[in-house]
């Protein structure tokens, strides 16, 4: 049985118990004979069985009756999503990748008990095939600096022990014991950290603007509304790491004075919601949460507040509607939550990865925390690199990296050997970053000057092969149906948008309605009620700035450049090429490709769908596209 | 919103009692101004009993709340997680994310819609299967991704539909209720 942490001082010998737990993993020159076997428990490898990998490890400890010396738990997410599931080998620290259940015995015969490394389940770098066993050797990996995922990949994420164990709730200990909430806000602005969710304001002003209004009931609310598609940043964290984000908002709650704070998380993670609980009712067990938090006078409890899939929750007032049980409609600012939040009561709304970010800024100090990045963007960014990139994953890299570095480097660069296009940063508020714009340092401001926005941290990268006017119209759809309908500008005026995207994708496109499209974003973007409705444009905008060829070609040619666009296909057979095999034939499923075996075949454009089946049967490159 | 009638939510069905231990635990004072804070969570809740949140669910968590009926119907319907009719016993959802849109999802889509004969949001007439597309579920690592009830299917080709269909039904049959 569990009992309550009385002071910092039994805290500090909590840490010196449970430090050998986790000293294995971070010690290279570790002696001892212990061997931890993790398992990436991130949504993506759990996606592909990795909990049976764990179950099988363990089943095969307890055999060899190994308990006590073996140990074999999920952990958060390494990151290299494209290569999951991850299973790392501590002391070793050998790094395997695709494992699937049945691996399990094997990597238990010959490493675990014969000491030798399983060389078929090593990552092997591409270009050099060159395999590897040591994650940080990887290009991946190399250029990463990993703060706000420090503990994923690392500890267990249901074990508040292993947090403990990496000095968790240290920092909390010496806020609430040593320093005042003026001081710790200090700590904050000088820090530099700004909010992660997007907008990138400073998050020690926020804190101040907190305090600043007095009231006897204030709030603090984690934002774990993750909506953007393509983005799984926070859920990672959550997954991964939620203790972390517990005590974040357990040192923020002290800054302003709130002794409530929720987390409203999407209903649609339910990992991560699991783990936030199991976390919180650890936290609360060894009243690290509730009331009179280490012996002293301050007291703070969270919350969990599902989301029910509205996109728009995420943007900071139509959230506390939600909270209050309301349409998650927004409503204007100011007042600002700080002054007036939920209930009416001062509320701090902080994003997930910048909660992460707080606990470190109190440990390392911060100036250490300002060091890393740029002038004005301080600290790393963790970004969901995903789309046509080889190395679908979750990366963190300081302020200032470049694209080209993101992309090509940690990337590996555009899948399957096409050409890069473009990268979208942002989500559905941000826009689409053009080949010119590559050595583009990434921070706040730069993005922001080129028609693009840093958001909660989505890359989907786009090649050759992507139409971005269908790209677009992609966007602004996801936009018509996520907008709550309160203001005109958003509910109207989005929706035609979408509908002249549509014609042009359809060779309905006149020049006129490029012209229209332009000037309805602009009339969105300065009228629009909320960050959701403004943003709203920047997909079609920065295509209209960067890829107005290709809306010209849609507009005025009928032609769709990237293939993409079906209405604006046609399906031809090359009469010398075709030799009569019918393999076309047989695929089209509406028949309308006609010819006898062994004669030359020819399409029926009137009844053709476009589905390109035909194309893709034809073993001798007689059909072609246009 | 068109009167339910089906036999899962009438009457005394045995979701109502857990419902009640559910709602009874957040003791709510009907004069209590703040008292709709439980609402989205208790809608939640219902949702994972009933499967589903016809009309009568919504009005008995009306009356539990002190609250109009409409104010618990405008809250459903604004969120895209709540439904009203019920989904086919095997839901079969494609991954309409960004990651999962640029490797071709709405190809795989069209294929699901052809070889089940609904279209997206449909549900087949025997109630067996039903189909939409859902907003990332974050695991881009294997986009596209399809999810048939619980289950994650990754890097899904163009042509697979009937045979993920037929390996989902050989593996795990068909599920008694789904949320």
């Amino acid at each position: 049985m569990t009992t309550r942490i009385q002071n910092p001082e039994e805290l500090l010998k909590k840490y010196e118990e449970y430090k050998d737990l986790v000293e294995v993993r971070a010690d290279l020159d570790y002696s001892g004979d212990q061997m931890f076997i993790l398992v990436c428990g991130g949504t993506g490898c759990v996606s592909s069985k990795s909990l049976n990998i764990v179950e099988n490890f363990n089943k095969l400890i307890k055999e060899h009756g190994m308990e006590g010396k073996v140990h074999a738990s999920i952990t958060g997410c390494f990151g290299f999503c494209e290569k999951g599931p991850i299973v790392k080998v501590f002391p070793e620290n050998v790094f395997y990748v695709q494992v699937t259940p049945d691996d399990a015995k094997e990597i238990f015969e010959q490493h675990i008990i014969g000491g030798e490394v399983v060389d078929r389940l090593l990552y092997v770098e591409p270009i050099t095939q060159k395999s590897m066993h040591d994650s940080l050797e990887m290009p991946f990996y190399k250029q990463q600096m990993r703060i706000a995922l420090r503990h994923c990949g690392l500890i267990d994420p249901e074990i508040i022990e292993e947090y403990i164990g990496v000095g968790g709730y240290q920092s909390l200990a010496k806020v609430i014991t040593q320093m005042t909430p003026e001081e710790a806000i200090d700590i904050m602005k000088q820090s530099g950290l700004g909010g992660r969710g997007g907008a990138g304001f400073s998050t020690g002003r926020k804190w101040e603007f907190g305090r600043m209004y007095k009231s006897d009931r204030k709030y603090v609310i984690c934002n774990a509304d993750e909506g953007d598609p393509g983005a799984f940043m926070d859920r990672s964290i959550m997954e991964g790491d939620a203790h972390t984000v517990i005590e974040g908002m357990a040192i923020a709650a002290y800054c302003i004075g709130a002794d409530q704070g929720y987390v409203y998380i999407r209903a649609e993670y339910p990992l991560a919601v699991k783990r936030l609980q199991i976390a919180i009712d650890e936290a609360r067990e060894l009243g690290l949460l509730g009331k009179n938090i280490l012996g002293t006078d301050f007291s703070f409890d969270v919350d969990v507040r599902l989301g029910a899939g509205a996109f728009v929750c995420g943007e900071e007032t139509a959230l506390i509607q939600s909270i209050q049980g309301n349409r998650g409609e927004p409503t204007t600012k100011p007042p600002f939550p700080a002054e007036k939040g939920l209930w009416q009561q001062p509320t701090i709304v902080n994003n997930v990865e910048t909660l992460a970010n707080v606990p470190v800024i109190f440990e390392k100090g911060a100036e250490w925390f300002a060091q890393i990045g740029t002038e004005k963007s301080k600290g790393t960014k963790v970004f969901a690199l995903a789309g046509k990139v080889n190395n679908v994953g979750l990366v963190e890299v300081p302020m200032g990296t470049t694209l080209r570095e993101l992309i090509f480097e940690i990337g590996g660069g555009v899948r399957g050997g096409g050409k890069f296009k473009a990268a979208q940063s942002g989500g559905p508020s941000g826009g689409c970053i053009p080949e010119q714009f590559l050595d583009t340092p990434i921070d706040y401001q730069s993005l922001g000057q080129i028609g693009s926005m840093m958001g909660s941290g989505g890359m989907i990268v786009m090649s050759d092969s992507d139409c971005m006017v269908n790209i677009a119209r992609f966007y602004l759809e996801f936009i018509v149906e996520e907008s709550c309908g309160r203001c005109v500008p958003c509910r109207v005026g989005t929706k035609r948008m979408f509908e002249i995207l549509t014609d042009i994708t359809k060779g309905k496109g006149t020049p006129e309605m490029l012209a229209e499209l332009q000037s309805l974003a602009e009339t969105i973007q300065d009228t629009a009620l909320c960050g959701l409705g403004q943003t709203a444009p920047n997909p079609v905008l920065s295509t209209l700035k960067y890829f107005m060829d290709e809306y010209e070609e849609h507009v005025y040619n009928k032609r769709c450049p990237s293939g993409v666009c079906t209405d604006l296909l046609t399906y031809e057979i090359i009469p010398e090429k075709c030799i009569g095999c019918t393999a076309c034939a047989r695929a089209c499923p509406v028949s309308c490709i006609a010819g006898a075996p062994k004669q030359v075949h020819v399409i029926d454009q009137e009844k053709c769908i476009k589905c390109g089946n035909c194309l893709a049967k034809c073993r001798f490159g007689a059909v072609i596209r246009k | 919103m068109t009167e339910q009638k089906n036999p899962c939510c009438t009457g005394s069905n045995p979701g109502y009692a857990e419902l009640d231990t559910y709602i009874d635990a957040l003791k709510i004072d009907p004069r209590d101004p703040e008292r709709k804070e439980m609402l989205i969570m208790t809608l939640h809740k219902a949702q994972s009993i009933f499967g589903y949140l016809p009309s009568e669910v919504q009005k008995y968590v009306a009356n539990k709340f002190s609250i109009p009926h409409a104010d618990v119907s405008g809250v459903i319907s604004f969120y895209n997680y709540f439904h009203t009719t019920p989904k086919g016993k095997t839901n079969i959802s494609i991954c309409m994310g960004t990651a999962c849109y640029v490797n071709g999802s709405d190809k795989i889509l069209q294929d699901f819609e052809k070889a089940l004969g609904i279209k997206s949001g449909g549900v087949t007439e025997d109630g067996r299967f039903s189909i939409e597309s859902l907003r990332c579920v974050g695991a881009c690592g294997l986009a596209p991704v399809v999810l048939i009830n619980d289950h994650v299917y990754g890097k899904v080709k163009q042509g697979q539909a009937e045979k993920i269909i037929e390996q989902y039904l050989i593996e795990f049959g068909e599920e008694v209720e789904v949320q």
